[in-house]
């Protein structure tokens, strides 16, 4: 009855996305005035019927109801509660009603709030998002019905990928894919303002919340993901440049760039173009992600994953929407009039720079993704690796970071740098000296040694912009840029004193012998069996010391087998102090005894996501500032303008007097 | 790029992008449709099949050692369950093989007879034995992750070919070919 309730919630979903694309269309067109009321009330509705049918969803798979053909598939009735709720999205069909779900709400909410842009803009972003939402209401309801029934009902479930039965990664595809509607809502905004031709000020502004809320959660969906290929496939790093991990870089890096022109284009009204192509670019770059993943064209998954069908769906949808963005930008950019003018030297010529930068490392990595394609259908089988990736994305990444230290003291129309010489001596001799250290230590590779200078001289000058400030009165965005340009710093520190200090051990062990890795002693003290819920486990007990004179702590790594489906994975150990983490696997059992462990000394490798979340969280800053001046600024509109219109009342009630 | 400059961007860099996608499309189209082998190949193939000893799943039939396979005739083993439903999608081309005269055997993973002979009368029932795998430890020993999967093993018990995920019609005449080759 559950899955009946969904599927209907869902067809009249798709329904009222139809009704709201046509009105829309008419009532731009001239046709039908009358028909431009009703636009915003079905967006609100088509939002809600669509959580509707997600919530049915979640229901569904709460209860394990298995005569529904989805559930029977992905979950497992031994499975906990949490994770088989999280079975509801962690599977194709399920994943893509969340995305209709959380793009059907974006829309109502742009629907209900939105009161800036003039109303043709809106009609035409709205039916714009329909038009999104209508194809996937499509691909779900023809292709990929969440709420299929299944006859004969079976008797037990099929179980989840147990690499998936993780709390981290149940809310890892959420976040990422709140990020890649987020985008969405960015290229309705983009096509409605090429259809209308008002690219300015105010369109930058009201997309701006959307980009930055997108970005947010993409930030913080990538340095979950990093952080989970990190401890739980047990291989000890924390970035492969694999097809899927591409997937949500590609788009991090088009918003990050939208994020900085869309600034520029609110502040300065410059980059008109450039803004919309890259609104248009960054949902692109979600789309192909999603494509790339989910029509199992790059990675080579198990057989049955693989759907050739679900593959032309989406894309027969990427062709449509991407291409008719990008055929819509082509007839219209040239008409879209000249932005303002700025000097090289300028705020908004650092921003430029930066987002050249950006969309060249976003260009190598699209490559790099797309190549073994390429050579595929050249007759030759390669894979593209980091030999590839690091040091052509070092190229741009490096001039780029060096205008992110920079950039931010720049005035905005034109500067000079003699202006800004002297604040650069500090981290121009941070930069210096992190270069001679890195020499001197000696054996460190050339990425690594330019990582760790520019993060010193970076993580100095991303403060800078605070300098002379009263730091009570700076406005919230500008201690978000701040925090998120020293999260980079944080981050890039880490990045390179793991590549450069990093030591690895791998030893075959007798229980009750000891060994060593980095600053650490390290003795395996047992390997017992245990069992959890829908697995067992051999799990080594390590009692393992910092130093000679160190505590004593014992951490526990764990090899596992789930039986719902069979499938072996290894639950890492991790111990985290101040200066790094110790990272310790369990290997297999040999002939004699003696067990495998692989051990790894990681210096400050934790600020590779603390440095994440700081990006993040200087986003968030930015959002609350932003969305806060903007209410402040509805507010003080409608009461000037209920001033005004009691004042009239007052006069008109004057003049009506007759006394 | 010279901010400067009031120039715009030359009418051909307005349809570049436009025009790299297409050429992204077509590559994804082909991709997409050539017939590529995206099978995972098990490190088992052109091995012996490890030995075991399963019990019948069915009163009415014998269950699966793996002395029965290696009996000097090509085998066709099928591990499958009621409760999976890319083996009821299976079902009629294992129908049209065992037909063809191909020895097809079974190994059913966790399953209870009732359901089991539910299913194979309402799909079909091509299985010489079936034997019950009810803790899943032969399937894995055969190094199979997942249901269903079909081994080609010769008469002498040397894995020779593994197929991943249900037999589709197309995949028919290879099975048959791998079964030849299998015999010389």
């Amino acid at each position: 009855m559950t899955a009946e309730l969904g599927l209907a919630a869902l067809w009249l979903a798709a329904a009222l996305a139809g009704l709201q694309l046509l009105a829309g269309a008419l009532a731009l067109a001239g046709r039908g005035t009358s028909l431009a009321g009703i636009v915003r009330p079905v967006a609100v509705v088509q939002g809600v019927l669509a959580l509707v049918a997600f919530l049915c969803l979640i229901a569904v798979f709460a209860e394990t109801d298995l005569s529904v053909k989805l559930v029977a598939m992905n979950s497992h009735s031994l499975k906990p509660l949490v994770f088989k709720i999280a079975g509801a999205w962690g599977n194709h069909e399920g994943s893509m009603l969340l995305w209709v779900t959380v793009m059907g709400m974006a829309g109502g909410v742009v629907a209900l709030v939105e009161r800036r842009l003039p109303e043709p803009t809106i009609l035409a972003t709205l039916a714009g998002q329909a038009f999104v939402s209508l194809g996937f209401y499509a691909f779900l309801l023809i292709a990929s019905n969440p709420f299929e029934r299944l006859f004969p009902v079976p008797e037990e479930g099929n179980g989840l990928n147990p690499l998936l039965q993780d709390l981290g990664l149940a809310f890892h595809p959420p976040t990422l894919y709140l990020g890649y509607v987020g985008l969405s809502v960015a290229f309705s905004f983009a096509i409605g303002a090429l259809v209308t031709r008002q690219v300015g000020p105010a369109f930058a502004r009201a997309m701006r919340p959307w980009v930055l809320g997108a970005w947010i959660f993409l930030t913080l969906g990538i340095t979950a993901g990093s952080y989970w290929a990190y401890y739980e496939l047990g291989w000890g790093g924390w970035w492969f440049w694999d097809p899927v991990e591409n997937a949500s870089l590609m788009p991090w890096l088009a918003a990050t760039a939208l994020l900085h022109s869309v600034s520029v284009l609110a502040a300065r009204d410059a980059l008109r173009a450039w803004t919309v192509m890259l609104g248009v670019v960054a949902f692109s770059m979600s789309m192909i992600g999603t494509f790339l993943v989910r029509s199992g064209i790059l990675t080579s998954v198990h057989a049955f994953a693989v759907d050739p069908q679900r593959g032309s769906f989406i894309l027969a949808l990427l062709a449509i929407n991407i291409g008719g963005a990008l055929t819509l930008f082509a007839l219209r950019a040239g008409t879209v009039t000249e932005g303002e003018r700025f000097a090289l030297v300028s705020r908004e010529g650092a921003l430029v720079f930066n987002n050249v930068m950006l969309s060249a490392i976003l260009g190598i990595v699209l490559f790099g993704t797309l190549y073994p394609l390429v050579a595929e259908a050249m007759g030759a089988k390669v894979s593209v690796g980091p030999p590839y990736f690091n040091p052509m994305g070092a190229l741009f990444a490096v001039p780029m970071l060096v205008v992110l230290a920079i950039g931010p003291m720049l005035r905005w129309r034109r500067d000079s740098f003699p202006r800004i010489g002297r604040q650069l001596v500090i981290p121009a001799m941070l930069v210096g000296a992190g270069l001679i250290a890195m020499v001197a230590i000696g054996g460190v590779g050339i990425l690594p040694t330019l990582g760790f200078a520019l993060a010193l001289g970076l993580g100095w000058a991303s403060v800078l912009p605070l300098k002379g400030r009263n730091l009570r009165r700076t406005p919230l965005p500008v201690w978000g840029m701040v925090i998120a340009h020293f999260g980079i710093a944080v981050s890039l520190l880490g990045m390179s004193c793991e590549s450069a200090f990093s030591v690895e051990k791998l030893v075959a062990i007798k229980t009750g012998d000891a060994t060593g890795v980095g600053p650490w002693q390290i003795k395996l003290d047992a390997v017992q069996p245990m069992a959890g819920p829908n697995w067992t486990a051999l799990e080594a007990r390590l009692l393992v010391r910092y130093g000679d004179h160190g505590k004593v702590v014992q951490i526990d790594p764990q090899s596992r087998s789930f039986w719902a489906p069979p499938q072996q994975t290894s639950e890492s150990a991790l111990l985290t102090r101040w200066n790094g983490q110790l990272y310790a696997v369990l290997g297999g059992e040999a002939d004699d005894g003696r067990w495998q462990l692989r051990l790894w000394w990681k210096p400050f490798v934790p600020l590779i996501w603390l440095g994440g979340v700081l990006i993040a969280l200087g986003g968030l800053l930015a959002l609350i500032g932003r969305v806060a001046s903007d209410l402040r600024r509805i507010f003080a509109r409608e009461k000037i303008a209920y001033r005004r219109g009691r004042m009239a009342d007052l006069e008109r009630a004057q003049s009506e007097d007759p006394s | 790029m010279n901010a400067q400059s009031r120039t715009k961007a030359p009418a051909w860099a307005i349809w570049l992008p436009l025009v790299l996608f297409v050429g992204f499309v077509a590559l994804v189209t082909i991709g997409l449709y050539r017939p590529a082998d995206r099978a995972v190949g098990s490190t088992l193939v052109g091995k012996p099949m490890p030995a075991f000893v399963l019990p019948a799943a069915l009163p009415d039939r014998p269950g699966l050692r793996s002395a029965d396979i290696a009996s000097g005739k090509p085998h066709l083993v099928n591990i499958f369950a009621s409760w999976c439903i890319p083996c009821r999608v299976e079902a009629p081309q294992l129908g049209a093989l065992a037909r063809a005269g191909v020895a097809i055997e079974g190994i059913s993973v966790r399953d209870s007879s009732e359901a089991l002979n539910g299913f194979l009368k309402e799909n079909g029932d091509p299985y010489q034995r079936i034997g019950a795998d009810d803790d899943g430890k032969v399937q894995l020993a055969l190094g199979s992750s997942g249901v269903p999967e079909t081994y080609v093993i010769d008469g002498k018990g040397v894995i020779r070919y593994q197929h991943i995920g249900e037999i589709r019609p197309e995949h028919v005449p290879m099975i048959l070919e791998k079964l030849r080759e299998a015999s010389q």
